[in-house]
């Protein structure tokens, strides 16, 4: 791999960065990155997000005591920014996955495979979200329709399946990178792979690369 | 680029980039002695005077703010490499440099935080921002030669460059494919459905598109 970087020194802080990357720090602002960057919800990452939570509550206990044994202002405030560094990410991270829920609610109750990727208190908040979606719908505007027309999800009573639910676009282009050394993946529309080594941006159809986000591949 | 505060369009606020490139490493030189740091991020220090040390990028500009240290300007911001890479930039149209994923959020905090530690700073700043509006430069005329695929490979593209290209790349891969599968791609679903009260319009092309689907 290090064969084409004219310097090497690049090379080797990937390798570096590589090894450092471990820290669960890293591993949640990659998948806030993959959850941020992909079109539809991806499997809530529930030992991650545990670990960061723990992590988050241990080090303000921490940061509280420092402050009450008068230690020194600038290593307390040091502490608090990285404090501060991981809380954004945890927030923003599930802020994220809670504007999806609220995008695609219908859709994400009725596919059981979306409906597994929610945390237990995702689950709650998707069907307080329908609930309260169907009785605003209902009291502002369905109730006052012909009664063929009053499903918030149908159109009218003929439709055979729910035709007002918007889905996520899945076959949308995303921009992805390598986690591993190489990976190489199969196209469409294509008898070659596409081989990626780290280095490699590649802007790809999202259903190809579905499975392998957060294993082979990041988004960025 | 236009909008780019609309995370519809632009999926990264320039902000949550510089977040991502806060976090890599540099080399400091302390002036004051300091214990281990045991952060959530990674256990850093502990510090000595004169004594080199590895830190993420916003803990070296957190000391440098209070003037607790220098920051080492990184190897690739010398300038007989900057030199070396945009030589090789306008030599070679085809392909980019290997350049840092971060390079220009690191090299502009850096400018922005730690002027005095960077030698010939005109000179270097000059350097990565003709490396950049190359680099800038060579994606758009890279991006005429699109054709209907379904993935495009960049090497060495960086975060920034990914970020501002986005949009165009993304939307025109798209009407690339949508033309190519005329049953299966809906119009961007960026306009069609970004909030939920909007949603009604996108329906009815559904129902109506299903029993187009055999060409």
């Amino acid at each position: 791999m290090a064969t084409d970087f004219g310097e090497g020194s690049t090379a080797e802080a990937n390798e570096y960065e590589t090894l450092m990357s471990t820290t669960d720090v890293q591993l949640l602002k990659t998948a806030w990155r993959n959850e941020k960057a992909a079109p539809e919800i991806l499997q809530f990452q529930v030992q991650l997000v545990k670990r960061a939570t723990e992590q988050i509550q241990l080090m303000e206990e921490t940061v509280e005591e420092f402050e009450e044994s008068g230690m020194d202002p600038l290593t307390v405030s040091l502490y608090q920014m990285d404090l501060d560094r991981a809380q954004f990410l945890l927030r923003s991270y599930l802020r994220i996955r809670l504007q999806k829920v609220e995008k695609y609610m219908f859709y994400i109750r009725k596919n059981d495979n979306l409906r597994n990727r929610l945390s237990e208190p995702e689950r709650v908040f998707v069907n307080r979200c329908i609930d309260d979606m169907e009785k605003h719908l209902g009291d502002t505007v369905l109730s006052k329709l012909p009664d063929n027309y009053q499903s918030a999800r149908r159109q009218s009573i003929i439709s055979e399946e729910d035709d007002m639910v918007p889905e996520p676009q899945l076959e949308t282009f995303v921009a992805c990178k390598s986690s591993n050394r190489f990976v190489s993946l199969r196209l469409v529309d294509s008898e070659r792979p596409l081989e990626m080594e780290r280095h490699d941006v590649s802007f790809v159809l999202y259903k190809v690369i579905e499975e392998k986000v957060g294993v082979d591949i990041d988004l960025v | 680029m236009a909008g780019q505060s609309d995370p519809h369009i632009s999926l990264f606020s320039p902000e949550e980039i510089e977040f991502m490139a806060e976090d890599e490493l540099v080399e400091i030189v302390p002036n004051m002695r300091m214990d281990p740091l045991n952060f959530i991020s990674g256990d850093f220090g502990p510090f000595f005077p004169q004594i080199p040390a590895n830190v993420p990028l916003w803990l070296a500009m957190a000391l440098k703010k209070r003037g607790k240290c220098t920051i080492r300007p990184p190897q690739w911001m010398s300038i007989e490499n900057l030199t070396h890479v945009l030589e090789g930039e306008r030599e070679d149209q085809g392909a980019f440099q290997a350049v840092p994923f971060h390079y220009i959020e690191i090299s502009r905090l850096l400018f922005d935080h730690a002027r005095d530690d960077i030698p010939d700073i005109y000179m270097v700043r000059s350097l990565i921002e003709d490396i950049r509006d190359v680099r800038l430069h060579k994606v758009e005329t890279n991006l005429e030669k699109f054709s209907a695929t379904s993935a495009v490979k960049i090497a060495h593209l960086s975060a920034m460059e990914v970020n501002v290209v986005r949009p165009f790349v993304v939307r025109a891969l798209q009407a690339f494919y949508k033309h190519d599968n005329p049953v299966v791609m809906s119009d961007s679903d960026s306009v069609t459905d970004r909030q939920p009260q909007t949603r009604q319009p996108q329906v009815p092309r559904n129902a109506q598109r299903q029993p187009l689907k055999r060409r």
